[in-house]
Order: C-alpha cells, then sequence, then structure tokens
C-alpha cells in the first residue's frame, strides 16, 4: 500500500488504537491506523457508558466538543425478582457539573470524533482494511499483510487494537491460536429506541441534559450469569444486556429473546413505551479477567484494550480501560523508538507501564471475580430473589404480629439459602473484589 | 418498528445497515459433524440469528447476510466447526448508532 515504513501501524480505530495513534502523533511519530469499517465506530458497540477521567487525560475538556449523550447523574441498580424490583440508587447534582464523571455515548458517533483527534495531531487513518496476518522477518513482526491490492503496511512497532476476537495477537503468538472459552465471554446485544428529549426527561426525572443509567439484576435475565441495562441517550434509551457464552449454552435461550423478556418487563415497558427502535446491535465481550490475559508484548508487537481482556465487569469498565492501555502502548512505542530498539525486551516497558497504572492494578486486584461470575449465575438470580421477598414481607401490613413476620422472614431466607451458603456466598464475593 | 411491538430477530435485523459483498465471510467446515451435533448451539447463541437448522435439508443454513460479526459463533460451536473471517474493508454490518 506505502512504499515507506511507519514507525508504528495501529490496528483498529477504537479506544485503544485511537488513544495510542494520538499519544504517538502527538510524540512525532509516523504512524498508520487501519480499520475495517468504512469509518471509525461503523463495527462498535458498547452499552455505552464512557468514564471522564482516562479521555480527560488525553483530551481535556473533552464534552465541550465530543458528541457524547448525557452525563451521568444518577445510577440505579435494578435488582428483579419476577414482577417485582428493588431499586437502588445514588444521584449526584456533582456528576450533573463539570467536569462529570461518566457520559452515556453512541459509539458510531463519538469514535469517529476520537479518531480525528488522532489525524489531527498527525496520524494517517485508513478506512475499509482488514488485516489479514502480521509479517514477521526472524521472529520480528514488522508489519501487517492487509486484504487491500499490494498491501502490505511496514511499521517497526504494531499495536492490536483489533477487538474482542483479536485474530492478529493470536497470529503474532500472544496467546494461543484457538477460540476464546465460552466462560470467558459475554454476549451482549442491545436496541437504541428513540423518544423525544421531553419524555426521556419526564420519564426518568432528569433536567438540563443530565443522564441515568440502570443496571437490572435477577430473574429478568432467567438464570443466566449477566446484568441488564438502560442507559439515557440525548433523545434515545440504549436497552440491552449481556450475559456469559457459556450460560447461553447450557440455557439454550436465545440473546435476542432476553432482550424482549426485558423490554415487556412491568418496570421496563413504560420507560420504553410509543419508542420508535432505531437499531439492533450485538457485541462479544471478553471478560477472562486477569488469569485469560495474553503477553502484551512481543517483537515489533504489543495489544491493548478488548483485544487484551482489559475489561472490569463489576465496574462497567471496558473503554477506559482501553484508552490508558493506548495510552501507555503509545508511550512505550515512544520510548523504544528513542532506543531504536523494538525487541521484546524494549517493548517490555510496556508492561511495566501497565503494572504501574490502575490497568493491571486493577485486573490483578480481581484476578478471581471473571471466575467467580461464571459460576454464580444461580447466586445472581437467588440474591435479587431475597431482597424483593423481604421487602414485599417488610411493606405488606397482613396483621401477623411484627415478631412472627421478622421469624417468617429468617426462616424464608435460610430457605432460599442455607445459612453455611450465605456464608460461603458472601466470602467468596468479597474475595473476588478485595 | 415500535418498542412494544413484538417481532422476530429477522425483522429486527431489517433496521440495521450492511453493506455485503458478493461472497459468504463465515461457512460451516464439515456439515456431517452438524448432524451429529447434539446441541446446536450455533443456532441459539448467536444474537443475529445467522445458523438455523434445516431438517429438510438436514444441515445448517448460514444467513451470512445477518452477522453482526461478534464472533460468538467460533467459541459456541464447540467442534470449532465454523469459519469465520471478518468481511473484506468496508463490507459487512455499518452500525449507525452502536
Amino acid at each position: 500500500m506505502a512504499e515507506e515504513k511507519f514507525d508504528a501501524c495501529v490496528v483498529g480505530a477504537g479506544p485503544a488504537g485511537i488513544a495510542a495513534a494520538l499519544t504517538l502523533a502527538r510524540g512525532g511519530a509516523d504512524v498508520i491506523v487501519l480499520e475495517r469499517g468504512s469509518a471509525p465506530g461503523t463495527k462498535n458497540v458498547m452499552g455505552g457508558i464512557l468514564y471522564r477521567k482516562m479521555l480527560q487525560d488525553l483530551v481535556p475538556d473533552f464534552w465541550k466538543e465530543a458528541p457524547i449523550e448525557r452525563p451521568i447523574a444518577e445510577e440505579q441498580a435494578w435488582l428483579t425478582s419476577g414482577e417485582n424490583v428493588v431499586k437502588l440508587g445514588f444521584r449526584s447534582e456533582a456528576f450533573a457539573k463539570e467536569p462529570y464523571n461518566s457520559f452515556s455515548v453512541l459509539r458510531a458517533r463519538f469514535d469517529p470524533w476520537f479518531a480525528q483527534q488522532a489525524e489531527k495531531a498527525g496520524a494517517m487513518l485508513i478506512n475499509e482494511t482488514t488485516v489479514l496476518d502480521v509479517i514477521k522477518e526472524d521472529g520480528q513482526v514488522v508489519g501487517v499483510r492487509t486484504d487491500r491490492k499490494e498491501g502490505d503496511v511496514y511499521a517497526d512497532v504494531v499495536i492490536a487494537g483489533d477487538g474482542a476476537i483479536s485474530w492478529l495477537s493470536k497470529k503474532a503468538g500472544l496467546q494461543p491460536d484457538r477460540p476464546f472459552p465460552a466462560e470467558h465471554l459475554v454476549v451482549g446485544c442491545k436496541e437504541v429506541i428513540e423518544l423525544p428529549r421531553e419524555v426521556i426527561e419526564q420519564r426518568f426525572n432528569l433536567k438540563d441534559n443530565a443522564g441515568m443509567s440502570i443496571e437490572l439484576f435477577g430473574d429478568v435475565l432467567r438464570g443466566n450469569a449477566g446484568y441488564a441495562f438502560l442507559y439515557t441517550n440525548k433523545e434515545s434509551l440504549s436497552l440491552g444486556l449481556g450475559v456469559m457464552l457459556n450460560d447461553l449454552m447450557r440455557t439454550k435461550q436465545k440473546p435476542y429473546e432476553l432482550l424482549d423478556v426485558l423490554k415487556a418487563h412491568p418496570a421496563v415497558a413504560p420507560l420504553i413505551k410509543d419508542g420508535e427502535v432505531r437499531e439492533y446491535a450485538a457485541k462479544m465481550i471478553p471478560e477472562g479477567g486477569y488469569p485469560a490475559l495474553p503477553h502484551l508484548y512481543g517483537p515489533g508487537i504489543l495489544v491493548a484494550g478488548d483485544a487484551a481482556m482489559m475489561t472490569n465487569a463489576a465496574h462497567r469498565e471496558g473503554s477506559n480501560l482501553a484508552m490508558e492501555a493506548g495510552k501507555l502502548a503509545g508511550r512505550a512505542v515512544l520510548e523504544a523508538k528513542a532506543r531504536r530498539d523494538f525487541s521484546a525486551a524494549s517493548l517490555a516497558r510496556y508492561e511495566k507501564l501497565l503494572e504501574q497504572s490502575f490497568v493491571l492494578k486493577d485486573l490483578r486486584r480481581y484476578r478471581k471475580l471473571p471466575h467467580f461470575i461464571a459460576q454464580s449465575g444461580e447466586m445472581l438470580t437467588v440474591y435479587p430473589a431475597m431482597a424483593n421477598m423481604l421487602a414485599e414481607r417488610f411493606l405488606t401490613v397482613s396483621g401477623m404480629p411484627k415478631g412472627e413476620e421478622q421469624l417468617a422472614m429468617l426462616k424464608e431466607t435460610l430457605r432460599m439459602r442455607p445459612l453455611p451458603r450465605l456464608i460461603g456466598d458472601t466470602w467468596r464475593a468479597l474475595r473476588a473484589m478485595l | 418498528m415500535k418498542a412494544d411491538e413484538k417481532v422476530t430477530v429477522e425483522e429486527k435485523l431489517g433496521l440495521v445497515r450492511f453493506k455485503h459483498g458478493k461472497e459468504s465471510h463465515l461457512s460451516v467446515i464439515a456439515e456431517d459433524v452438524c448432524v451429529r451435533c447434539e446441541g446446536k448451539w450455533c443456532t441459539t447463541i448467536c444474537p443475529a440469528h445467522v445458523y438455523e437448522w434445516s431438517p429438510e435439508q438436514n444441515k445448517v443454513i448460514v444467513n451470512w447476510e445477518n452477522c453482526l460479526e461478534t464472533g460468538a459463533c467460533i467459541t459456541g460451536c464447540p467442534y470449532a466447526n465454523i469459519q469465520f473471517q471478518y468481511p473484506k474493508g468496508g463490507k459487512g454490518v455499518e452500525f449507525r448508532y452502536g
């Protein structure tokens, strides 16, 4: 494609790839970004929450110009059981003001803007280019083969930000060249449902473009480990769910049928009523966590973002980890460039930087969490059901004396989960996150 | 399509923009493996219902034009019997919201 040789070739114009390209271009490196879609974002889907901090480090005050939807001022967790819901929530006036905490985002709108920042800094973006393989010389990655005519691209370093499947990191030998196990993957699907701005603000009790996020747990997922979500955009809602692939294979339920169950739930249906469905989308999320991380670097190659399993399910984090990792990948390559050394030993600096950052610290801290979630489909139904049972009995005035009622609540709790299991579950949940 | 309408996934996929090439980027490697497959998981796990079991034809039909490119089928087929490549550059699904 190009005769010249680049300092870096970034594969994938997502959060990881663009953060890397932006960092490199600003550092004076010649960087090319290859994107298989017709534009950045056309292949990209997420539930829809983007945290502010990591992007702010790259583009100060980005919310003033970036196509974000709404700053999230209220967060709710809904524990569902049958038609009942226990709702927990946190509303913050500070979250509704600059610099904000997080935003709802539609990726097909956000990603082109983010890519533009890298282009403005001097990165070259080439769309409609699918990367087929790495090019190696004496074991060193020296470029990539694309599906374009004469489409070999040469670079000192390749940064694989090619998403959840990441064939590139597999072909480069950074992880085994076989499918990821089902217990490391989440399958997500969602609908974008259009509603007038005033209707959204009325239904969710919002004003001044502030937004709400709702995560739903329990019965509504029909026994599959995972959660559902409802996020407010400017003039639409993102409604969807993500469940473990191993559970989907066990329960033989279809993702879109689970989405229909969610839409019909009596607590959800009134919120989406009269809305116009604009798009149905799906994505796979790699949630193997720390034990499943690939080698993060090799001779002439680095991997970041979804391609490197960088997600934190407990905190709904992914795009922010990708941006941080992309930034650090860019920094490591700039240092390698200054040394004129692109060997694995030189690029190991990337892992060092990740270890000093929250990216690897958090992934390591939560290393038991993916296994815990993969094994806890049942718990994710039992405990929301228990919360609803307790709430219902507490709030019902039945004529039963309170002392008897409390005893009945305790008995019912222990019937749903005997004491040794209650203690065991608590212990394992704490150990997975602390 | 109204949010409370009961529709099939095929109707939902009608809302999605695609730019298709001529060739499928997906294929079943060996059809006899599907005949023996006890779970036919590809027909249930794929969020785009790309794979459909046809009792008449005794094989899995691949509706590759519906593919949202998640890659779930790669893991979801326990016999590694599905060949999945990304579509050619610029082809395939094109999300407008994402």
